[in-house]
């Protein structure tokens, strides 16, 4: 009897804990709301640019949208559709004019994407630093997710709903031009189209993700919850599913442990995801112990 | 005999250095035909200019078959082999001429791509992940994917690259079979005895045509010798670059 009611109470006090800041405070609501559209639809982009061996990617595209956002801050002060749509702006310039500099001088397109980031970096830096305080600055690079007001939310969730939408309907595109590039090629499809259509919903992502988690934290959520994915299954639905899944505790677990340890939000989740990235590593089927299990000679 | 492919004088270069001059030649329904020729001979930038994959410089290749029925074999060099996907999902790629990325893989589709693993000698392999395979069963895979593609006009690269000579065999049946059913068959080969035998027609490349036709009188001593010829004088002295026909 005694352990009954101590268990009841016990399970109360979790539930409490685990729901309860949901439950009082509407700014947790919404930032939970945003983190989990995000995480549903930035972390599979992850798994797709892992595959592409284009895992660096995301980070050089989130540094690349800062002078677009600079110019909107610049303009129109802190509006998040004015930042937003100069971010992705800046976003797809910069990848233009990448992917065209390598073709037309035989760079290697993460050659090109280095230099064309830095610069861009570089000047939404100076633009931002001439024009407003370093506190602006941290607001872009970092985010607050804990500000998330509806407008915000609206937008992640329309990004977020457009770009699953889209993905579902080009996946097989996708799948192919990532797989087999010279047989979808051959096919009399354009390879170029999907490969646009992927690199723009990524842009798309990480911009949106910039208020609630900062583009530099962005890229955490889209990639590490991707690797760790890949550790557990053989075939790509599983993969997609799974980093979505991982990205989404990551994200509720960040905001819960943030709330009641007053750590910043948007680092809480990434080193969550973190937390489950050290697992996979450990324990996922493509992990370190298993592979020490199955080749035990192997431990030397 | 109908034209199912013709190139007039087609010239290609990457970056400013020739790859293939001049070439101009037909490729007859029904026929087979192997692309022979010196590394860096044009073999394969051979097949991507027939199918558009690389920008011709001049001349133009004519096709007569809608663009759906060719089915291509790149070389595996240019696939992923440790992507994410199970062998049947990959032999249903070969689905995607018809159904683009929005139709949907009914049963029967599902079925013939099993009816193709069989005639590959993959059985029960439909489950497991391509990056378990070998060379030799990845390339039995990507030829399940051509049977279910059910191409008019099917061009291969290397096809026979890094596979085990049983496998080597076994495709080259599949191959003699889609000869007999009239389908028109090009392939990119190294092994001349194999083409003696079982290829009547065959295009020489040095990156230009040195010969094109039957393949008795394509590979005559004077035409290989020409060939190794053309490729020194391109390459600067890299005579081992072909050693079967220092032999």
């Amino acid at each position: 009897m005694m352990l009954w009611s101590w268990l009841d109470t016990w399970l109360h006090t979790a539930q409490q804990l685990a729901w309860a800041p949901f439950a009082e405070f509407a700014f947790m609501r919404r930032a939970l709301a945003g983190t989990l559209a995000l995480a549903l639809s930035s972390a599979p982009l992850g798994v797709l640019l892992t595959l592409r061996r284009m895992s660096l990617f995301g980070d050089a595209l989130s540094h690349a949208v800062l002078p677009g956002v600079a110019i909107g801050f610049i303009l129109f002060g802190l509006s998040l559709p004015a930042l937003s749509i100069g971010g992705f702006l800046a976003g797809v310039t910069v990848v233009a004019v990448a992917t065209r500099i390598s073709r037309s001088t035989g760079l290697k397109e993460d050659a090109s994407l280095a230099s064309i980031y830095l610069i861009a970096l570089a000047l939404g830096v100076m633009l931002i630093s001439m024009n407003g305080s370093k506190l602006d600055l941290l607001h872009i690079l970092f985010g607050n997710v804990l500000g998330v007001d509806r407008g915000g939310l609206l937008l992640v969730a329309g990004v977020s709903s457009f770009s699953l939408m889209l993905g579902a309907l080009a996946y097989r595109g996708l799948l192919l031009e990532s797989f087999d590039p010279s047989y979808l090629a051959a096919s009399g499809a354009r390879g170029g189209l999907f490969q646009h259509l992927f690199l723009m919903l990524v842009v798309m992502n990480l911009v949106a993700s910039f208020q609630t988690l900062g583009t530099l934290m962005a890229v955490g959520l889209m990639m590490l919850p991707a690797v760790s994915a890949r550790l557990w299954h053989d075939t790509l639905p599983a993969q997609l599913l799974n980093s979505a899944v991982q990205a989404a505790l990551a994200a509720y677990a960040g905001l819960l442990l943030s709330y009641y340890s007053g750590a910043p939000s948007g680092p809480t989740i990434i080193l969550c995801a973190a937390a489950c990235y050290l697992a996979s590593l450990l324990i996922a089927p493509r992990g370190c112990l298993p592979r020490l299990w199955r080749h035990p000679c192997r431990r030397a | 005999m109908k034209p199912v492919i013709a190139l007039h004088d087609v010239s290609v270069a990457y970056r400013r250095q020739a790859a293939l001059q001049h070439v101009s030649g037909v490729l007859a329904q029904a026929s087979l035909t192997a692309v022979l020729g010196p590394n860096g001979a044009g073999k394969s930038t051979f097949l991507k200019a027939v199918l558009g994959l690389v920008p011709v410089d001049s001349g133009r290749v004519e096709i007569h078959v809608p663009r759906k029925l060719i089915a291509y074999l790149p070389q595996q060099a240019e696939i992923d082999r440790g992507f994410p996907i199970s062998v049947l999902d990959c032999v249903c790629l070969g689905y995607w001429q018809r159904l683009g990325s929005l139709g949907g893989l009914n049963s029967a589709m599902t079925e013939g791509a099993q009816d193709a693993l069989r005639a590959v000698g993959l059985q029960g392999f439909e489950r497991r992940p391509i990056g378990s395979l070998s060379a030799g069963q990845m390339q039995r895979v990507l030829f399940a994917r051509i049977l279910v593609q059910d191409a008019d006009v099917i061009l291969l690269d290397e096809p026979f690259n890094a596979v085990d000579a049983r496998t080597t065999d076994d495709l080259l049946a599949l191959i003699r079979g889609w000869h007999a059913q009239q389908r028109t068959v090009v392939a990119v080969l190294h092994d001349h005895e194999q083409v003696r035998r079982y290829f009547p027609q065959a295009v020489l490349l040095a990156r230009q045509l040195v010969a094109w036709g039957d393949t008795a009188d394509v590979l005559a001593a004077a035409n290989l010798q020409r060939a190794r010829h053309m490729a020194d004088a391109g390459s600067a002295g890299n005579g081992d670059r072909w050693p079967e026909l220092a032999a």
